[in-house]
């Protein structure tokens, strides 16, 4: 198929601006710095420290949704209908600063300022999130951290700026325009999909999800991508150039997130934030775990189906979803099949992803009467690390005896893994803690973990059979958990 | 946050020169650049727009540890269209080696590589991109041999950047003997990457007849030019150095900004064009150096109540593959082996080992906390062999009274506030309470641990060298009033152009924003030293001081005259001038000075008194004073799975009185938090071809904001420093750093809960406090 070629569209501050065209692999952050606009700065170009931080305004179900995300891994190509907000759109136009600025100021909040607006446009987002009319307090400390989970400072200790955003809101408000610029995008929108060629390369920007699969059978070569905060890193550290990409982040049908059945089925171009929102609403006890992978800047770019069919063995959501039985849809233009999602790996960052198949949904059962889901996620820095180990148990008791349990694992192995022989030695077995102990010896038999820098072999070995105990104890008796009591 | 306590000048008198706070000073006034932080308007080198022309310089680094450099093939990145030159140590003009004291350290790697990531040519292009993606090309011919990879490698095969220092006082070995308790451990601390926001970056333009202007991100532009001179054989005079921000330092842009800028200057001097240089982050981990990593070796003798008797210490530390600044981080860590406390019989010995591996650094503290977390270490080790309160014992081991005033190097103690400091801080953190209720709680709870430690710092200020305690400021009046003020000192974030600017205006007499700094400049303020040692704010400030205050005296004079009054009649205050005679502006006292020839700029210049130190004996007093401070941390632990959190952190430290106590307090903040990041989340991990594998910020993992605990207070001690210095202020940048001690040790007490288990390791990862409580017991899985 081939889409229409249309330039690139979207909107800074009160225009719109029209790029004719851009190179596959640029990056909004270097486009931005090229105009100019030094504000918006590279830390680490991996998303990981937050210095590039930008706010997108994207339409959702017709509604302005703005997000905080890493500018320096960020396509700019895939900005396109969106509306994007630096540092330099943040203060009026009089020069007033916005109340995140001005909190920041008064809190001193900035040392060496390298980092400063990246935290700015987090607190921006949040600042818009809550409302400018939200009342002075309406942020709590944990929702301040969460915001900023993906922004680093090496000079303040943080104190100041989580000062900033709990006290935001007590400044004169600032409101923004939503409707106007909702308005502003609709008017960007497209169903025909997008082509952009560059000298011989060719950005696809389908609109549909057929218009999506017909562009992966006729490029199965082309690099398929969503919220590129892996393939961003190809691009700025192994320095691959990919000719052709795909990009599925304007395919509206491929984020619908939809209760059907006794399943939700999240589309693979959901961004991490969204499908972890729909995951908490039926296994409330998963939000501690999902608010810890990486920070808030990745989960709002991130996607679902992008951390399966990137096929990590270290991606935390495949063990959560390995536990909690979910399938995957592929679809191609050859049709649609379904497979559990613990079949589809099949080595090390091989899958059984046909060249013209996308992942298309991710199929999750809703949880069943007595079902208990715990996850757990051991790595040096507790939050926007990536896992040493992470251990997720779905597990449920009957009389008893445990007559239901599915682990999966993550870090222990090639690939994201269920935990097979530990759950024999867990099902039919009566529920205490001799179980747990034979159960952790067999768990820690199960795998052949490799030392990294992230953790040794014998650790993530002796962790995942103390996780079993732990597991025990969080549900049969009243010893605190760590991070409950740290909070 | 607590409030500070007001500050106030104790029971001495200060010298009258600092007795009087003006207006300006002392108060929290905005970082001089918060607005144009939060706004991004602050430039950092990457946002200088380039001149036409300009090329990006990357480096190609050695996949090697150690080995004969025989060759290299830059044609596949040559072949790339926009890749303009290779630049090899053949190209360098000048001398091939950094211009470093010990000239070991080659500027380009040529006849052999000794760590992965040396640098060994450069592939210059019309992009940054492209240069990264073309030094990729180049391949190395390099024949291995064996590398040296860890302290004991190096300890086993004698190899040293320098020579092993020793010092001694009393005798230690016949105290042990003598003692009735004795103990010997074994102990290793981690390094740490200082993780600046912005990576290394300089922008090299060449100037008519043989000159340059370099924009570079340093701590130390002096150095900068002298070793950009001495590569391109020029003068020092040819070279400008200039740097208005750093986007973060910490010791990490004290000599390593040098290497960045001289390549950028090479590669321009040999393309003819001006040149950008800035390090990927990957590349700036796998190429500068870091903090040293320690490993300690001890016998210690002692009281059955504590009290020392006699120590012999053995530091050795992983220098990397050159000398760099090794020699005064090791010694520092050698005069703090103290911290605190009263070594009567001791016996330091500091090895300086050589591997093949980055070639480590200055970093806040500079040696200072591989000192004091030695002695620490030890104290907490005796206290629990003893079943006492580590507490108990640090009290009972302080200097106080002589013969227990004078430290191991020889120089009396005048300025020991530590006994109150952290008697006032056990009290005001309620600490024996809570010792009680957290050994309630873990005698409950068989899987989650609390601990809680308090542990003080005393840091030394001045550099060692005495003779970098100089520094030199230009204060400027233009004839509309305004002020400009330049010094040797730059600006990382720690606010000292702000503190210079308070002291500048309220010499003056002017209100705040009268007053700007211009960019660090070596055309400016010569010959500075590098901003470093904590003390840029006591140098550079006092030089400010100096200047303006000479300009005061002049416009001071020149209205004395003109009113026929004494000129100490004369007061300049809120942008007036006040005579006997009456009130003008002082923009107009300003312009009818110059109608009548006043100067109205003048330099100024400050040296350290007192100091001297004998670098053969190790002896004599290189400190002018020292900071103080202590810190009260709580921590839990997972026994299961050895993650650990801080839950509670109360701070008392002493930054005599404060020139502007928000700075002073960020920095005790922030100081603090870089300490506890060294000790638990941040760990440099080398695989065994001597390739560091955490090397950027998806492996290395610094503090998020999650790390940071609500309960989070911060006092300042109420007396202002005893020496004369600024208005009675300290020091602030490093001293706290120490702080994070408190962590490791309550960690150290959590894990210490569970069966006596002591861990030995830090940074105190899930993985080694896992593996510390399984060794001696098998299974944790009561």
């Amino acid at each position: 198929m081939t889409l229409p070629a249309r330039p690139l569209r979207f909107v800074r501050g009160h225009q719109t601006v029209t790029l004719e065209s851009a190179p596959p692999d640029a990056m909004l952050l270097d486009w931005l710095r090229e105009q100019g606009q030094y504000g918006t700065r590279e830390g680490c170009a991996e998303g990981d420290c937050g210095a590039c931080t930008v706010v997108l305004g994207e339409l959702h179900d017709g509604q302005l949704q703005l997000r905080a995300v890493n500018s320096c891994i960020r396509l700019l190509s895939s900005v396109d209908g969106c509306a994007v907000f630096t540092i330099e759109d943040v203060a009026r136009t009089d020069g007033s600063l916005h109340p995140a600025q001005q909190a920041m100021l008064e809190c001193h909040g900035s040392q060496c300022g390298f980092c400063t607006p990246g935290f700015v446009m987090s607190l921006f987002a949040l600042y818009h999130e809550a409302g400018a009319a939200a009342p002075p307090g309406c942020i709590g400390r944990l929702q301040a951290q969460q915001a900023v989970s993906g922004n680093l400072c090496r000079c303040t200790g943080y104190r100041p700026i989580l000062q900033a955003a709990q006290t935001m809101h007590s400044h004169a408000p600032q409101f923004l325009d939503t409707e106007a610029l909702a308005a502003r995008l609709r008017a960007l929108q497209s169903p025909l999909g997008q082509r952009i060629d560059h000298d011989g390369r060719t950005t696809w920007r389908p609109a549909s999800l057929p218009q999506a699969l017909r562009c992966r059978a006729d490029q199965p070569q082309a690099q398929v991508v969503a919220g590129t905060t892996d393939v961003g890193l190809w691009i700025n550290k192994l320095h691959q150039q990919p000719s052709q990409v795909i990009d599925l982040s304007a395919a509206p049908d491929m984020a619908r997130i939809e209760e059907r059945g006794d399943a939700v089925r999240i589309g693979a171009a959901a961004r991490l934030t969204d499908a972890f929102a729909a995951l908490v609403r039926h296994y409330p006890d998963l939000a501690g775990f999902l608010s810890r992978f990486a920070g808030q800047t990745v989960r709002n770019a991130a996607t679902l189906g992008g951390n399966i069919a990137n096929g990590s063995p270290i991606g935390d959501s495949m063990p959560m979803l390995i536990a909690l039985d979910a399938s995957l849809t592929l679809a191609s233009v050859r049709g649609v099949r379904e497979l559990p999602l613990e079949t589809f790996f099949t080595g090390y960052r091989r899958t059984l992803l046909a060249a013209d198949e996308l992942i298309s949904e991710v199929v999750i059962p809703l949880p069943r009467p007595g079902q208990v889901v715990r996850a757990y996620k051991l790595s040096k820095r507790f939050e926007d690390d990536i896992s040493a180990v992470c251990f997720v148990v779905s597990i449920r008791c009957e009389a008893g005896h445990i007559d239901a349990v599915r682990i999966g694992v993550g870090g222990m192995a090639a690939t994201p893994m269920r935990a097979a022989r530990t759950e024999r030695a867990l099902l039919g077995q009566p529920w205490t803690l001799a179980t747990m102990r034979a159960a952790a010896d067999v768990a820690r038999q199960e795998f052949s973990p490799i030392s990294d820098m992230r953790a040794t072999a014998e650790y993530r070995r002796e962790a995942i059979g103390n996780l079993l105990i732990r597991l025990w104890h969080e549900l049969e008796t009243d010893e605190p958990v760590l991070r409950e009591l740290a909070r | 946050m607590n409030t500070p306590p007001a500050a106030q000048g104790a029971d001495r008198p200060l010298p009258a020169e600092d007795r009087h706070l003006g207006t300006i000073t002392g108060q929290s006034v905005a970082h001089e650049s918060a607005r144009a932080h939060i706004t991004g308007e602050a430039q950092y080198v990457d946002d200088i727009a380039l001149l036409e022309g300009s090329l990006h310089a990357a480096p190609v680094m050695s996949p090697v540890a150690h080995g004969h450099l025989r060759g290299i093939d830059a044609s596949a990145a040559l072949a790339l269209p926009g890749v303009i030159a290779v630049v090899t140590a053949a190209d360098v003009p000048g001398d091939g080696c950094f211009a470093t004291p010990a000239h070991d350290e080659p500027i380009l790697a040529t006849g052999q590589v000794l760590h992965v990531g040396q640098v060994v040519a450069l592939v210059v292009a019309t992009s940054h991109r492209l240069a990264l993606r073309a030094a990729r090309l180049v391949t190395c011919d390099i024949t291995p041999l064996p590398a040296i990879l860890s302290i004991e490698d190096a300890m086993a095969q004698q190899a040293y950047v320098l020579p092993p220092v020793r010092l001694q006082r009393g005798d230690a070995q016949a105290a042990i003997d003598a003692s009735p308790c004795t103990l010997a451990g074994e102990f290793r601390i981690g390094g740490q990457e200082h993780f600046y926001l912005e990576g290394q970056i300089a922008y090299a333009i060449g100037q008519e007849q043989q000159g340059w202007v370099v924009h570079v991100s340093s701590q130390h532009p002096g150095e900068i030019q002298h070793w950009i001179a001495h590569a391109l054989a020029l003068p020092q005079h040819a070279v400008q150095v200039q740097c208005r921000r750093m986007g973060g330092g910490f010791g990490g842009k004290e000599t390593q900004a040098g290497h960045v800028a001289v390549w950028a200057a090479l590669a321009a001097h040999k393309t003819g064009h001006p040149v950008k240089m800035r390090l990927d982050r990957d590349d700036d981990f796998m190429i500068t150096g870091k903090r040293h990593n320690y490993l300690y070796r001890y016998t210690v003798g002692f009281e059955p109540d504590g009290l020392l008797n006699g120590l012999q210490l053995m530091m050795a530390s992983q220098c990397g593959f050159s000398a760099d600044l090794s020699g005064p981080v090791n010694d520092r860590s050698v005069f703090h082996a103290d911290n605190a406390y009263y070594l009567a019989n001791v016996d330091i010995e500091s090895l300086r080992c050589r591997t093949n591996t980055q070639s480590n650094t200055a970093f806040r503290g500079f040696g200072g906390p591989q000192g004091v977390i030695a002695i620490e270490t030890i104290l907490g080790d005796i206290a629990h062999t003893l079943g006492l309160d580590p507490l108990d014992v640090r009290q009972r081991n302080l200097y106080g009274e002589a013969p227990r005033n004078v430290t191991h190097y020889g120089m009396e103690l005048e300025d020991n506030i530590a006994p109150q400091l952290i008697a006032q801080l056990a009290r005001d953190s309620d600490y024996r309470a809570r010792r009680e209720s957290v050994a309630a709680w873990n005698a409950a709870h068989p899987l989650l641990k609390r601990g809680l430690a308090i542990t003080p710092v005393k840091f030394g200020i001045s550099f060692t060298a005495t003779q970098f305690n100089q520094a030199g400021a230009l204060v400027s009046v233009y004839t509309d009033g305004s002020v400009l003020v330049n010094h040797g000192g730059t600006e990382m974030g720690q606010g000292l152009h702000t503190k210079v600017c308070q002291v500048v205006a309220d010499e003056l007499g002017v209100p705040l924003a009268r007053v700007r700094i211009s960019a660090s400049d070596t055309a400016r303020v010569p010959n500075a030293s590098a901003t470093a040692a904590s003390a840029g704010t006591d140098l550079n400030g006092r030089a400010a001081q100096a200047a303006a205050r000479t300009v005061r005296e002049r416009l001071a004079s020149f209205v004395a005259g003109r009113d026929g009054v004494q000129p100490d009649a004369v007061r300049l205050a809120g942008g007036q001038v006040h005579s006997p005679s009456g009130v003008r502006r002082f923009e107009d006292v300003v312009r009818e000075a110059y109608a009548a020839r006043v100067q109205l700029w003048s330099d100024g210049f400050y040296r350290t008194p007192k100091i001297h130190y004998d670098k053969q004996t190790l002896s004599g007093r290189p400190f002018y004073y020292f900071a103080y401070g202590a810190a009260c941390v709580e921590v839990a632990l997972d026994v299961l799975t050895g993650e650990s959190r801080v839950m509670a952190v109360d701070i008392l430290h002493d930054v005599g009185r404060s020139i502007n106590p928000a700075i002073d307090i960020g920095q005790i903040e922030g100081a603090f938090v870089q300490g506890m990041g060294w000790l638990t989340t941040e760990e440099l991990v080398w695989n065994e071809r001597g390739l560091l594998t955490t090397h950027a910020p998806s492996t290395y993992k610094i503090p998020t904001s999650g790390d940071v605990p609500e309960h989070f207070t911060v006092a300042l001690w109420p007396e202002a420093n005893p020496e004369s210095n600024l208005f009675g202020s300290k020091a602030v940048g490093e001293p706290p750093f120490m702080l994070g001690i408190a962590v490791y040790e309550a960690i150290r007490e959590a894990v210490a809960s569970v069966d006596g288990v002591r861990v030995s390791v830090a940074p105190c990862t899930p993985a080694v406090l896992l593996a510390a409580l399984n060794e001696p017991r098998g299974r944790s899985d009561d």
